[in-house]
């Protein structure tokens, strides 16, 4: 099975019931993307399938062939994080840092769908994506921040 | 002074990047999968496996179950006492017991397998909930490790209950709650030899070590663990429960190494779970307000004795929180087919003072009492059940500035007098309190010959800013910048260091770094000291200091390379420990404190209820980095409005299985449930408490917020709640 990942071409021998979350941790070495609840649930493994945030979990590998996906490991340039990770880093918008990946991945989808308005429309739609440590007041405000530059 | 100032968590950049590696995610050449096996009853004897199905199916490496597991050895000692070894017998206790490891080549393939073991069992009578047993409840004997007896009391709480103008009964319950971390439990074991290496998601990576080597009895210095990152604990991972265990066995069964990550519902009877609780409160006052009397008889489910005790020590906050003369504290257990419950996010504090606190609250509402007024009226200046000073408080402090934050004087006493629109408007508070904790900790620091330094522990980092704040005080300590000191932790090879629990970490391992820094400090003046001879003859030690990697004072400075240089080493490396008084030396009470505030809405149509603001003012001693420790406060909060109004394990009493075991249906905050959080830590360094002088913030922001929305929900509808966590249909009742 031959994927598109952040830009690359990869390679990986998988069976038809393999996750695109599976595929990516356990046999691509991309443990960027996180496992919480492999249900749909949390929110942890979000990545973007030609530029619309999905959860990994509930995608089966063999369903992302031809198109481009991209996971945490090719949000930023080189040393240069993308906004959206800078403004997590600065408004230590975690603790544990598990969830951190989809959240935003979640977050950059988020503001180009034009869903980052106001703090009461990036709350209604980052509740997908569940921190436990609570860091949603700080997760907020780096959105808010980094829509605000883009 | 860099200690204090808000920088950036250190470990930012791996954890936005996705380069922070979590114990699953290490690159072990030939690892492979494990998916354990649960049992599908509450109570009785395996008759039998079914496994040809399994067996035959691609991939499969090994089936182990009790039949064929390896023996594990408790007589080493096994140091946490909770943790038992599993499938060593073909007994179930409870529903979502370990029962068989299925290892296989990929996860797709273990998986598919351990879904075709089949089980055969002869079932025996259950006790699955603790509501019908209450009348069973036993007194625990093991209670807080033995360091104290379950029940205490002063003066006559009977007597001056009993002639007390003003009396409130009243019960509290909470329920079972589960930690649920966003990284499931996870362990990569290795064996070479009767040498093991473990990369597993801990709280303790020393309580793992020990764990290990007594289940297998090896030495201690065979086994080591691993832990960079852990993604969130709360308490499940700070015991070394069976999974890393079984992880270990299996990679010695199939010589390979194995991978063996649990599922959320696993999560769900693997780790344990705050445990529910029956609270009894009975307070007597005076007109005025005086408490006479505080009585508070405590119930907790336990599992079967076979796994142990946990006790959920719900009154302890009770005994020191006011002044009052007379009062008894008891603690008791409900043994049920239910796992072994276990410490979660203020254990004891967070249902203990919700009960408390929400009595208060009763009690201010029968004399038409501001709530504050009345807790000012109890203040307590001294702990009043250990007769000694406290190290720090300023809790009345945190009352007066939360309540101006909040804007406490805008409530009308009235419980349903305050509306907007459709929206009943309540206003709650609550006092907050957790002991300051500390353990034996160690720490080593290494003096580079480039002059930087390392900071290296057996401690572990759970998301609260361990890698950053040991940084922060070493800097500090050596006069660099903070970019020029690196702190290593989390591998057992590290100077070893307590679990990360009881908020003691930076009280702990910073002392010890604090320690280490000194000798390193004085040591490295020494030997400037001594190479100087002549030159700096007369030279007083106390006279020098560290800047910038040179040993400077009156008579000039001299770098740390040169003298390293002198004797051919690249660096000098210092061991520093730091331990607390021991209980006889013990001359002050150590506890955090807050106020925390809620308002809450609640449509007087359909009942919904929402949080709609929140205030916290904390006195938790000194804060070491603005930043990550406002990070602890909002998200200790957060947990709260979890409990207040969310989270709730429910188990179908005819199988004892748990019915949410998912994290859809075990409703945790989310985004939209968290309101603006205003949270505020008073600037209070308590060097009495320990070098540090900080106090601890994981769980204090937690303890007082689901009286405080309790109290709020009350104040909004004059419906009081008793029972968590509060939902819609209260409302409607």
């Amino acid at each position: 099975m031959v994927l598109q990942v952040n830009g690359q071409r990869v390679s990986l021998s998988l069976e038809p019931r393999t996750s695109l979350l599976d595929a990516l941790r356990e046999y691509a070495g991309l443990t960027g993307t996180k496992k919480g609840c492999d249900r749909g649930s949390c929110g942890a493994c979000t990545v973007h399938i030609d530029g619309r945030r999905v959860v990994s979990c509930l995608t089966l590998a063999a369903r992302a062939q031809g198109k481009a996906v991209t996971t945490i490991e090719g949000l930023a340039s080189g040393d240069d994080l993308h906004p959206m990770q800078a403004a997590f880093l600065h408004h230590d918008a975690y603790q544990c840092g598990y969830c951190t990946p989809g959240q935003i991945m979640s977050a950059v989808a988020l503001v180009q769908e034009g869903h980052a308005g106001s703090d009461a429309e990036i709350r209604e739609n980052m509740s997908g994506n569940i921190c436990r440590c609570g860091a949603y007041a700080n997760i907020v405000g780096a959105i808010r921040d980094a829509a605000g530059r883009a | 002074m860099i200690t204090g100032q808000p920088i950036d968590r250190r470990d930012g950049r791996q954890k936005v990047t996705g380069a922070a590696t979590y114990a699953a995610e290490f690159a072990i050449p030939a690892t492979v999968h494990a998916v354990l096996v649960q049992s599908t009853i509450a109570a009785g004897q395996i008759a039998g496996f079914d496994l040809a199905v399994a067996q035959g199916m691609p991939g499969v490496l090994a089936i182990i179950t009790p039949d064929n597991a390896p023996k594990l050895s408790t007589k080493g000692g096994v140091p946490q006492a909770i943790t038992q070894p599993a499938l060593q017998d073909l007994e179930v206790i409870y529903n979502g017991q370990h029962v068989a490891i299925v290892v296989a080549e990929t996860l797709e393939r273990a998986q598919a397998a351990a879904a075709a073991v089949k089980l055969r069992y002869t079932e025996g009578e259950a006790q699955t909930t603790m509501e019908g047993a209450l009348d069973q409840a036993y007194v625990p004997k093991n209670f807080r490790n033995g360091q104290r007896k379950p029940d205490s009391s002063r003066g006559d709480p009977a007597g001056s209950f009993a002639a007390a103008p003003v009396r409130i009964r009243a019960t509290y319950t909470t329920p079972n709650e589960h930690h649920n971390p966003m990284e499931p439990h996870a362990t990569i074991a290795a064996w070479d030899g009767d040498r093991l290496t473990v990369w597993t998601s801990t709280q303790g990576i020393s309580g793992a070590q020990a764990t290990l080597a007594g289940m297998f009895g090896i030495e201690k210095a065979n086994v080591r663990v691993i832990c960079p990152f852990v993604g969130g604990g709360f308490g499940s991972k700070g015991s070394t429960w069976p999974p890393a265990t079984l992880a270990a066995m299996a990679a010695r069964v199939v010589k390979r190494p194995v991978k063996l990550v649990l599922s959320r519902a696993q999560m769900f009877t693997s780790n344990g779970f705050r445990p529910m609780t029956v609270q009894k409160i009975a307070i007597g006052v005076a007109n005025d307000g005086t408490l006479l009397s505080v009585r508070h008889d405590g119930i907790s489910q336990m599992s079967m004795p076979k796994l142990g005790e946990f006790v959920e020590p719900v009154a302890l906050a009770t005994e020191m929180l006011y002044a009052c003369p007379n009062l008894a504290v008891t603690h008791r257990l409900v043994g049920v087919n239910q796992g072994l419950p276990t410490y979660m996010r203020a254990p004891g504090e967070a249902p203990g003072v919700f009960a408390i606190e929400s009595a208060m609250d009763e009690v201010a509402v029968a004399l038409k009492m501001d709530p504050i007024v009345l807790r000012l009226k109890n203040y307590a200046e001294t702990d009043p059940h250990e007769n000694l000073p406290f190290s720090s408080k300023r809790l009345r402090e945190c009352y007066e500035q939360g309540a101006a934050e909040f804007g406490w004087a805008r409530r009308t006493l009235e419980p349903r007098s305050m509306r907007d629109g459709d929206w009943l408007v309540g206003m709650g508070m609550a006092t907050s309190t957790y002991p300051t904790n500390q353990s034996p900790a160690s720490a080593r620091i290494r003096l580079m010959a480039n002059g930087n330094v390392v900071v290296q522990s057996g401690t572990q980092d759970l998301g609260t800013g361990t890698y950053t704040v040991m940084a922060q005080l070493a800097a500090d300590e050596f006069g660099l910048p903070i970019e020029r000191v690196r702190v290593e932790l989390g591998d057992s090879r590290l100077p070893s260091a307590p679990v990360s629990g009881g908020s003691q970490t930076v009280a702990s391992v910073g002392s010890a770094v604090l320690a280490a820094c000194k000798l390193a400090r004085d040591h490295a003046i020494a030997m400037a000291i001594s190479d100087a001879g002549d030159r700096w003859a007369g030279a007083k030690p106390a006279d020098f200091h560290l800047e910038n990697g040179a040993v400077v004072g009156p008579p000039g400075r001299m770098t740390l390379g040169e003298m390293m240089a002198r004797r051919n080493v690249e660096s000098v490396d210092v061991q520093g420990d730091a331990k607390p008084p021991g209980k006889d030396d013990k001359t002050h009470s150590l506890h955090a404190f807050g106020a925390q505030f809620a308002e809450v809405r609640v449509d007087s149509l359909t009942g919904e209820i929402r949080v709609s603001r929140l205030v916290g003012v904390f006195d938790g001693g000194r804060v070491l980095n603005a930043k990550t420790a406002h990070s602890q406060l909002i998200g200790g909060m957060t947990f709260g409005v979890g409990m207040a109004l969310l989270e709730e394990t429910l188990v179908d009493e005819a199988t004892g299985r748990i019915v949410n075991a998912n994290i859809s249906e075990y409703v945790v905050p989310v985004n939209a449930d968290i309101p603006v959080i205003t949270a505020k830590l008073l600037e209070a360094d308590d060097r009495v408490a320990n070098p540090v002088g900080a106090k601890g913030l994981g769980e204090l922001p937690m303890v007082g917020m689901a009286a405080a929305i309790a109290n709020a929900v009350f104040h909004a509808t004059g419906i009081r709640v008793r029972d968590l966590p509060i939902r819609l249909d209260d409302m409607l009742a």
